[in-house]
């Protein structure tokens, strides 16, 4: 499975980072390297192993529908980068997600 | 020819129900609509690094209840996802969710469909995930960002592409809003935003079988936007194709002002979720056991409470449904009636005296104001005490319709009322017979043809009596006094 510069575009663009052509070659070319690296799992027989979702198979942690305090919202302000009195501030967004 | 006969509209709904838990999904930060911006808030909601989600219980107790009363099969395992997407009211960078392993598939709504019979529209699945917080485009230059809601539990509930109209759309998620509402998970307000709606879109040529290309609806926010936005999308569609032209894939949002559905300004790159089991958070594993307490547990469905009210309490069904079509006003009626007792023959009949009064005068009332019966300000105990007040015969049913009225505007005592107003029916046979000689001497023509065997003409007699006591006569003692004292002159 080799990655294109494509691929490479396609998911920084999905990251919200943007590269320079020169980085998007390195990019493609280690990515490239990881992903043979890891093909080499294919060489393993998996026809009788369960999907796993997690390593440790703990099933129902689960808490009581009991409020708890949470921040003030001076404090769940204070690291914003931008913000009102009572707002977190972003610039500009329209449309859909 | 219409050349939309020649179409039929393929339509799968996506319905979200924000969850009546008093917490959110994953911490302990209050769930309820209506806080101050960004005071329900705490490190896990706002996606603080370091922090770690811990499920709700009630979250899982709510799905399994809607997923038992539309007959899903329950996942013994199932487990969350991320669903991976940059938008600045998911501070996380993903929603959480649940993806290939959902907790409830299958199972089906019943929908009464028009011109009678009933349709079962397939549900795909349903499944547990958390909202995202609210952008405020409008207050400021910038966008701003409210995050109480970040974080709110929410089922989303999948249909098959089984809909076969807009109209069935909205039968559809009438019956949704009526479940989650019987169970207690959700409370049904559209407007507000706790259940909302989108729609799969397509249409194809009459009996085919495959499907045609479809578009995405959004941001219909009531009932009747739903059943507009769809109309207009099908039409819009449908006249696309019979011209010759291919409808394209895209996302369309309702514009409710305009009457019209647009394409969203959006990137046209395919959305890329890269869903992957979320490794904060552990499965989710409901046995036999967990599965019988919450079917046990659960409250009296509409078909259910509709077929007690026609067997036990002997209501016709046309009342049954009309009572029964809402928790709240089903629960409103039961209460008067139990306030106002009464026991076999009895029962039946206060049954059906305040099932008249509630479905004429507090359904009215209700859909004048545009408010919920929760709101009502006539409680239970007083429309029962009303009531009461016709059948010992304290007022006419004519004056109560005045008090009703009165009670709605002030709230007050329907006693009290009456003793203010001075609207206590006169049942005396003497002050009766007074008012009747009154009416008897100044209508002599009237009397001449009753006498002559017009019958007819007694209605206009108790009508007469009825004006000179200002509508304050018992009506079965004013009969037999007019019965008597024109009988007598004969």
């Amino acid at each position: 499975m080799a990655i294109s510069i494509q691929d490479v575009e396609h998911v920084a663009s999905l990251a919200k980072l943007s590269f320079t052509e020169e980085e998007k070659q390195k990019l493609a070319s280690e990515l490239n390297e990881i992903l043979t690296y890891m093909e080499q799992l294919n060489s393993l027989d998996t026809e009788s192993v369960e999907p796993l979702s997690h390593v440790i198979e703990l099933g129902n942690v689960f808490r009581g529908d009991n409020l708890r305090a949470g921040l003030d919202r001076e404090d769940a302000l204070k690291n914003a980068p931008a913000k009102t009195e009572k707002f977190f501030r972003v610039p500009k967004v329209i449309g859909d997600r | 020819m219409n050349p939309g006969d020649a179409y039929e509209p393929v339509i799968g709904l996506e319905v979200h129900a924000q969850l009546l838990t008093q917490t959110k999904a994953f911490c302990g930060c209050s769930a309820r609509f209506g806080g101050e911006p960004n005071s329900n808030v705490c490190p896990v909601c706002l996606g603080m690094p370091g922090t770690l989600p811990v499920l709700n219980v009630k979250l899982v107790e709510f799905i399994l209840r809607m997923g038992l009363a539309v007959g899903s099969r329950i996942a013994p395992r199932s487990v969350f996802a991320r669903k991976n997407y940059f938008y600045p009211d998911l501070p996380k960078g993903y929603q959480i969710s649940q993806h290939d392993e959902p907790i409830c598939t299958g199972g089906g709504i019943d929908i009464d469909v028009p011109g009678g019979g009933k349709k079962r529209i397939a549900l795909t699945r349903i499944h547990m995930e958390e909202d995202a917080g609210k952008s405020l485009h409008d207050l400021d230059v910038d966008t701003l960002l409210d995050l109480n809601r970040c974080g709110v539990p929410l089922i989303e509930i999948v249909s098959e592409p089984a809909i076969g109209s807009p109209r069935e759309a909205s039968l559809y998620l009438s019956r949704i809003r009526q479940l989650v509402t019987y169970l207690g998970i959700c409370d049904g307000n559209m407007e507000e935003g706790s259940l909302r709606c989108d729609a799969n879109v397509s249409v194809r040529l009459r009996g085919a079988s495959a499907l045609g290309t479809k578009t995405e609806v959004k941001n219909m926010n009531s009932f009747r936007n739903v059943e507009r936005a769809l109309e207009f999308e099908v039409g819009r569609q449908v006249r696309l194709i019979a011209d010759g032209g291919t409808v394209v894939q895209e996302t369309l949002l309702w514009d409710a002002e305009r009457n019209i559905a647009f394409p969203m300004r959006s990137k046209e790159e395919a959305h890329d979720y890269r869903y992957f089991p979320d490794p904060d958070l552990a499965a989710v594993t409901v046995d036999e056991a967990w599965i019988g307490a919450v079917r046990k547990a659960l409250p009296e469905l509409p078909e259910t409470r509709r077929d007690r009210f026609i067997t036990g309490l002997g209501l016709p069904g046309y009342d049954a449904d009309v009572l029964t079509a809402e928790k709240g006003v089903a629960d409103y009626f039961e209460e008067t009636l139990a306030s106002l007792g009464g026991e076999g023959a009895g029962r039946a009949q206060n049954a059906k005296a305040v099932s008249n009064w509630v479905m004429t005068d507090v359904l009215r009332v209700l859909s004048a104001g545009k408010t919920s019966v929760a709101e009502f300000p006539v409680s239970p105990a007083r429309l029962a005490s009303m009531i009461g007040l016709i059948v010992d015969g304290t007022i006419s049913g004519k004056i109560a319709k005045e008090v009703f009225e009165d009670m709605v505007a002030t709230g007050e005592d329907p006693r009290a009322i009456v003793e203010r107003k001075g609207l206590l029916q006169v049942s005396d046979a003497g002050a009766i017979g007074r008012a009747v000689d009154g009416v008897i001497a100044s209508n002599m023509p009237q009397v001449q043809k009753y006498l002559g065997g017009n019958e007819k003409v007694f209605a206009f007699f108790v009508g007469e009596t009825m004006k000179i006591m200002k509508g304050k006569g018992n009506p079965k003692v004013v009969n037999e006094v007019l019965r008597r004292k024109l009988d007598a002159l004969g």
